[in-house]
């Protein structure tokens, strides 16, 4: 039946071509990590996509019922959690989810750098991983204010605090993420809103993108 | 092994069934608990049973006076006092009809003798009309008459609760 519906589009637009240039290439012997179990280092950068999908689909969903409002945002947290079919569950996955990221990208990023896998011709897939952790950063540092309780609060005190003490433009900096000179307050909160759900996904599928074509056109590093 | 050949799965279709079960099961584990909080609103239960006080039971006439009222409204994590309104008065038997005024069309807001629709609601959203008993006239839109909210009586008091269909023409 689907292979039936598959050779039916199949004949029309040749789509084999399109999924084998994406997914059928050999995994070389030294990533196996059935040949050799310390392989499993290779596993880092897959992981930490595998949970950058969760986090997507986990944080859209928690969009149908959060409202980026300093009245409400906190009740929409505390009634999507407490009263929502699955809503702990799903909230807990954005949650925890967030911080796994960071170790998995973290993790990923030591593998790179310990096996020289930076080196010629992977520089530029180098930037781009340090780009895709600064937007990690950035995400994770605008998501966690979104639940306007008291951490999230003076979580975002101390970090924009931490974005004016860089020399001459620190204050401009902080006015601009804050949206207010000396508040904290609801345009805090919807800047962050936006940025944490628009600006930076769109730059994180961006980056994505290029990180994974390059590898595709470079192949993984030799062994060691 | 060998008479049977056709019958066996391959190494290849082995792997593939169980790596396609497998990654299955996880993505099914993954995005169920998410489908289940977006279908959340088809599993709560419905409105409140509360019944509201809407005018002393002296004053209720012949003629359809509009009332409003007040329920408490839990929207999500929202709760506000929403506004409701009824149609009430005395049939021809002297009961007592308490009629919601959302046309049973497309849920417009029906008025009482409105420009030459004497006796008779009047819908001015696609012209639906109703007669004094709130049962819907015959070859007008609405298929069905104005619910009727169901009251209670105390210490001379009408209070009010939720509007139920009718059967009707
Ligand atoms: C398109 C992608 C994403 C969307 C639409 C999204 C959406 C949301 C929403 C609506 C909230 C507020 C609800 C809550 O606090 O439980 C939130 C919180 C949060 N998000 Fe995201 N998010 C996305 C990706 C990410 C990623 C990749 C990270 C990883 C660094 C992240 C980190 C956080 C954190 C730390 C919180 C606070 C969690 C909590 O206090 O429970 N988000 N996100
Ligand atoms: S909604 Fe009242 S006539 Fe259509």
């Amino acid at each position: 039946m689907l292979q039936k519906l598959y050779d039916w589009v199949d004949e029309r637009l040749d789509i084999t071509p399109i999924w084998r240039d994406i997914a059928d290439h050999e995994v070389p012997e030294h990533v196996n990590p059935a040949h050799h179990f310390s392989a499993f280092v290779y596993c880092f950068g897959g992981l930490t996509f595998f949970v950058t999908v969760i986090q997507v689909l986990s944080g859209m969903f928690l969009t149908m019922y959060y409202v980026p409002d300093i009245e409400n945002a906190w009740h929409s947290v505390q009634y999507l959690q407490s009263q929502v079919a699955h809503g702990q569950i799903v909230r807990g996955m954005h949650h925890w989810g967030a911080s796994v990221v960071i170790v998995m990208i973290f993790l990923h990023t030591l593998r790179v750098f310990f096996q020289g896998a930076y080196k010629k011709p992977r520089e530029l897939n180098w930037i781009v991983g340090v780009l895709l952790f600064f937007v990690m950063f950035g995400l994770g540092f605008t998501g966690y204010l979104l639940p306007w309780d008291n951490k999230a609060f003076f979580a975002t005190q101390v970090g924009l605090e931490i974005a004016e003490s860089v020399p001459v433009i620190g204050t401009d900096i902080k006015t601009l993420l804050a949206g207010d000179p000396d508040i904290v307050g609801a345009q805090t909160l919807t800047r962050f809103f936006a940025i944490h759900v628009f600006f930076l996904p769109a730059a994180l599928f961006g980056l994505m993108a290029l990180h994974f074509i390059m590898i595709r056109r470079q192949g993984i590093s030799g062994p060691l | 092994m060998s008479e049977k050949k056709n019958n066996q799965v391959s190494r290849r279709q082995f792997l593939n069934y169980t790596l396609t079960g497998v990654g299955g099961f996880m993505g099914a584990a993954v995005v169920a608990p998410m489908v289940g909080m977006a279908v959340d609103p088809l599993l709560q239960a419905d409105g409140s049973d509360d019944f509201e006080y809407v005018m002393d039971v002296d004053e209720i006439t012949t003629e359809p006076q509009r009332k409003t009222f007040y329920i408490d409204q839990q929207d999500g994590w929202y709760d506000t006092e929403a506004e409701r309104a009824a149609w009430i008065y005395r049939d021809e038997n002297g009961d007592i009809l308490a009629l919601s005024p959302i046309c049973t069309h497309l849920g417009c807001v029906v008025d009482w003798e409105t420009g030459d629709h004497d006796n008779e609601f009047f819908c001015p959203c696609h012209y639906g009309r109703y007669d004094k008993n709130g049962v819907n006239i015959p070859g007008t839109p609405p298929e069905g008459p104005l619910h009727a909210y169901e009251y209670r009586i105390e210490d001379g008091r009408l209070y009010l609760g939720r509007a139920n269909p009718r059967e009707g023409a």
